[in-house]
C-alpha cells in the first residue's frame, strides 16, 4: 500500500503550483467573498481557468476537457485550497455539462457546451420543489406536450443563484401515470422565457443566494429535452454520486483546521491562549482524527474511481462524514469569536463588522453550513442509501 | 496511489480467511481459552506450519520479511475469527524485541526456535502504577559484576503462563518516568526468584503478575544497550499498534456483519427488525465506524513506509483513538441490536466485545492517544 505520487504526478503538481502563483486568485476570491460582486468574481476566475484549459478538467478531451486522471483532479483540488483559489460554480461545469455530453444529441452539445466552458452562460439547477425535497421523485412541475413544445407549470425551490442564471436545467413531469421515477424528463429552459419569475429566499446567513422559481405556461421547445422523454430520472441520478464526492471537501476542511489552530493560538481566555484549553484541545483533536480518516476514505474512493469502478454508495459515506466535520469546524470557529459569536448577520462586505477579522465569515459559515447536511440528498437519505445498497437492508 | 494488496498479501489473506472460516469455529475458540495457558498449543504448531509466525521477521533472520500491510492482512482475519493466540505477546512483542536488540548469536538461535513454534515468549513491560506510560518503570536492575539483579513486579504480562522466556523492562538508572535509564533484559521463565500469579482477562486470555526477587541475569542478556532500552520498547510497541488495530477492525467487521444478518432474520411486530429505519441508521453508523477505522489503518500502512516519522506517529495516535472510540460504539450497538440475546454468554457477540475492550486498554486507550496527538499537533 502506498499513497505516494508518481513522478508524472509530482511534475503535474509543480505545474499547478506555478499556475496558482501567477494567476493571482486572491483578486477573484475577494470579489466572490462580497455578495455584491460575487458573480463578477466567479466569472472572472473561471475565464482565467478557461484560458489555461483547466476549466473542465474532468470532461473528456473531445468536449474541451483536460482529460485529467482522478489523481490529477485530487492534486489540483488540494493545491487550489492551499492557494486560496476559488472553486468553480458547479451547476454548469459539474452538473449539467456532463449530462449534456453524456446523454445530449450533437446539436445540444454544440449549442450548450461552449457557453458552459467560457462561463458566458450561467446555469442553475431546478430539481427540488416545495413539495418534493428528499422525496425528489414526487416532483409535480408539469410539462405538457403541445406540438413541438412543452408547456411547463409549477415551481422549483432552493435554486441557488437563479437571480444570475441564463439557463435552468429542470426535472419535470411529462407523465403522471406510472411510478414516480418514471415519467420525469430533463429539460433545459432559457430563463428569459416569458412566464418565469424568480423570487428571492433570504437565508439564515443574511445572504441572498437561494430562490424559488415559478413557471406559468412557460413554452419550451422539445429540442431542449435531453435524451428520451420519461428518462430524466436516470440521467440525473447517474451524476449524483459524483456530486457527493465533491461535497466531502477534505482539502477545505484541512485548511480550516489549520486556521482554527492559528486563531486559537492568538485568542486569549483568562490571559492564556485558547489553544492551551483542555476542552478546546479535546474537540480540536477529535475533529482532526476524523478528518485524517476522511482523507483516506476519499483517497480509497478516488483509487476505486481510477480503476473505473463507480464510487457508488461509498460516496454517501463521504458526504455524511465530510459535512459532519465541516459543521463541527464551523461550530468551533464561531465559538472562538466568543462574545462576538452572536453579532447580527448581513450581506455587507466581509470583515466589515465588529469583533474579529474572522468573525463575519465564521458566523455566515456556521449558519449557512447547516445546509450541508441537507443538500445533495440529506444525510438521513444518504443513510437510507447505504442501508439499502451496501448493507442490503 | 495504490491500496491494492500484492499477490502474496492476497494469498496470505485467503489462507487466513480459510483457516478462520473452516478450522476455527466459535465453539473451538471457547474450548481453547479453557486451556491452562489460554490457547491451544496445537494451534500454535499449525500457525508455524502455515508460516504465519515468520511474517514480521526480516529474511536475514529467517523470517518472511513482511511489512505492516502483511501483518494487517493476517491480523484482520484473526480478529474476524476471534482466534485465541499469543501472536501479539510472543511474536510481535517478545520476538520483535529480540530482533531489534539481542546479540547476534542469541537472536539467531531464539528467532529460529520462535518461528518454528518451539519457543514461547512474553514482554513484561507494564506495572501497577504505570497505566499507559511505557517508561514509568519501578522494577530495578542493579549491576553486580557481569550480572544484573532484578527486583520488582510486572503487571498483567500477556502469555506469561506459556512463556519460556521474558523480555523485562527495568530501570537501571534515572527516576520514575525517565526515558533514559530503561534497559531490557532477557530472562528465563524458570530462573530462581521469579513468581507468577495467574489472572484471566475478560477476553479469556491468561496473563500473570510476575514478581522478581533478586533474579540474577547475565549482562550478555541485555536487549539493546544498557540504559537505552526505551527506544526499542517504543519501536516495538509502535509496530504492534497497527497490528492490534487490524485485529480490532476484524472484530468490528464481524460484529457489524453479524448484527446486520441478525436484523434480517429476527422478527418483531410481524416484520424483520432490519426493516425499521431507526435500526437501519444505527447499523449504517456501525458500518461507517468500520470504514473510518479501515481508512485510518490504510493511512498508517502508507506512512509506515515513508520517511516522515512525525507524520507516522500522528497517524498511529489517530488510529488508536478512532479504533478505541469506534470499537466501543460498534460493540455497544451490536449488543443493543441483538436485544436480550446480546447479553448472553452463549452468543459470540459479547466475547467479541470483550476482546475489543481488552485491545482498547492495551498500549494506551483513546484518551491517552488523543492527548499524545494533541501534544504533537497543537503544542509542537
Amino acid at each position: 500500500m502506498d499513497s505516494s505520487l508518481s513522478s508524472d504526478d509530482l511534475k503535474f503538481r509543480e505545474e499547478v503550483r506555478s499556475f496558482f502563483r501567477t494567476a493571482e486568485p486572491e483578486a477573484a476570491q475577494q470579489l466572490i467573498n462580497n455578495p455584491r460582486t460575487y458573480k463578477q468574481g466567479a466569472v472572472q476566475w473561471q475565464k482565467q481557468l478557461f484560458e489555461k484549459g483547466w476549466i473542465a478538467p474532468f470532461w473528456p478531451a473531445q468536449y474541451g476537457g483536460a482529460g485529467w486522471t482522478v489523481t490529477q483532479s485530487y492534486i489540483y483540488e488540494t493545491e487550489r485550497v492551499k492557494a486560496n483559489a476559488p472553486d468553480v460554480v458547479p451547476f454548469g461545469l459539474k452538473m449539467v455539462g456532463p449530462v449534456i455530453y453524456t446523454y445530449g444529441n450533437e446539436e445540444q452539445k454544440a449549442r450548450f457546451l461552449p457557453g458552459i466552458l467560457s462561463s458566458d452562460d450561467w446555469w442553475c439547477q431546478g430539481y427540488s420543489e416545495p413539495g418534493a425535497g428528499s422525496d425528489l421523485a414526487s416532483l409535480t412541475t408539469r410539462a405538457v406536450s403541445d406540438g413541438e413544445e412543452y408547456v411547463v407549470n409549477g415551481s422549483k425551490i432552493w435554486t441557488t443563484y437563479a437571480q444570475y442564471a441564463d439557463w435552468i436545467f429542470c426535472l419535470v413531469r411529462t407523465d403522471a401515470s406510472g411510478k414516480p421515477q418514471q415519467g420525469i424528463s430533463f429539460l433545459l429552459i432559457d430563463m428569459k422565457t416569458p412566464g418565469i419569475t424568480v423570487s428571492p429566499i433570504p437565508s439564515i446567513n443574511g445572504v441572498h443566494s437561494l430562490n424559488e422559481v415559478h413557471f406559468e405556461n412557460v413554452r419550451v421547445p422539445k429540442a431542449n429535452r435531453i435524451g428520451e422523454e420519461g428518462q430524466g430520472w436516470t440521467y440525473a441520478k447517474s451524476l449524483l454520486a459524483h456530486e457527493r464526492t465533491v461535497i466531502a471537501r477534505v482539502a477545505d476542511s484541512k485548511k480550516r483546521l489549520n486556521t482554527l489552530r492559528q486563531i486559537a493560538s492568538r485568542e486569549l481566555q483568562g490571559g492564556k491562549p485558547i489553544i492551551e484549553d483542555a476542552s478546546f484541545q479535546h474537540r480540536f483533536t477529535n475533529i482532526e482524527v476524523e478528518l485524517m480518516a476522511l482523507e483516506y476514505m476519499e483517497l480509497r474512493v478516488l483509487a476505486a474511481m481510477a480503476r473505473n469502478e463507480s464510487p457508488g454508495a461509498e460516496s454517501s459515506l463521504l458526504k455524511i462524514k465530510g459535512t459532519e466535520i465541516q459543521q463541527a469546524l464551523h461550530e468551533l470557529t464561531i465559538e472562538l469569536a466568543g462574545i462576538y459569536g452572536g453579532v447580527v448577520l448581513d450581506d455587507g462586505e466581509p470583515g466589515s463588522s465588529v469583533g474579529h477579522d474572522f468573525g463575519d465569515g465564521a458566523r455566515k459559515d456556521f449558519m449557512y453550513g447547516r445546509a450541508s447536511t441537507i443538500f445533495g440528498g440529506s444525510n438521513e437519505i444518504q443513510k437510507n442509501i447505504i442501508a439499502k445498497r451496501v448493507l442490503g437492508l | 496511489m495504490n491500496f491494492n494488496l500484492t499477490e502474496e498479501q492476497q494469498m496470505l489473506q485467503d489462507s487466513a480467511a480459510r483457516f478462520v472460516g473452516q478450522d476455527y469455529s466459535f465453539e473451538r475458540r471457547q474450548r481453547d481459552v479453557q486451556n491452562d495457558v489460554g490457547f491451544d498449543p496445537e494451534l500454535w504448531r499449525q500457525f508455524a506450519e502455515l508460516g504465519w509466525l515468520s511474517v514480521p521477521f526480516a529474511e536475514e533472520n529467517g523470517g518472511f520479511g513482511g511489512d505492516a500491510t502483511d501483518l494487517f492482512v493476517l491480523m484482520e482475519q484473526l480478529g474476524k475469527g476471534l482466534v485465541a493466540t499469543p501472536y501479539l505477546a510472543s511474536i510481535l512483542l517478545f520476538g520483535r524485541c529480540l530482533e531489534a536488540g539481542a546479540n547476534p548469536a542469541l537472536k539467531a538461535e531464539l528467532l529460529e526456535r520462535l518461528i518454528a513454534g518451539e519457543l514461547q515468549g512474553a514482554l513484561a513491560y507494564m506495572e501497577r502504577q504505570s497505566r499507559h506510560e511505557l517508561f514509568d518503570i519501578e522494577t530495578k536492575a542493579c549491576r553486580e559484576g557481569d550480572e544484573f539483579v532484578i527486583s520488582g513486579e510486572k503487571a498483567l504480562v500477556m502469555n506469561a503462563l506459556a512463556a519460556d522466556m521474558f523480555v523485562v523492562s527495568v530501570r537501571t538508572s534515572g527516576t520514575a518516568t525517565d526515558k533514559n535509564g530503561v534497559s531490557l533484559l532477557l530472562v528465563d521463565a524458570g530462573a530462581p526468584g521469579i513468581e507468577l500469579s495467574s489472572i484471566q482477562l475478560m477476553d479469556g486470555q491468561k496473563v500473570a503478575n510476575v514478581t522478581f526477587r533478586d533474579v540474577r541475569v547475565s549482562a550478555d542478556r541485555l536487549i539493546g544497550l544498557e540504559n537505552q532500552g526505551a527506544a526499542i520498547l517504543e519501536e516495538v510497541v509502535e509496530k504492534a499498534i497497527p497490528a492490534i488495530c487490524s485485529e480490532a477492525l476484524g472484530l468490528m467487521t464481524h460484529l457489524t456483519n453479524t448484527t446486520i444478518e441478525y436484523s434480517k432474520t429476527r422478527k418483531q411486530f410481524g416484520v424483520a427488525i432490519g426493516s425499521f429505519q431507526v435500526l437501519q441508521h444505527r447499523m449504517v453508523d456501525m458500518f461507517t465506524a468500520c470504514e473510518e477505522t479501515r481508512s485510518l489503518l490504510y493511512r498508517v500502512l502508507c506512512s509506515a513506509g515513508e520517511d516522515d516519522l512525525l507524520e507516522h506517529k500522528k497517524d498511529l495516535h489517530a488510529l488508536k483513538v478512532i479504533t478505541g472510540l469506534r470499537g466501543k460504539r460498534v460493540g455497544n450497538e451490536a449488543i443493543q441490536l441483538h436485544g436480550g440475546m446480546g447479553i448472553t454468554d452463549e452468543l459470540d457477540v459479547g466475547h467479541y466485545v470483550k476482546r475489543l475492550m481488552v485491545l482498547h486498554s492495551v498500549f494506551g486507550d483513546a484518551d491517552y492517544h488523543r492527548q499524545q496527538l494533541t501534544r504533537l499537533s497543537l503544542q509542537q
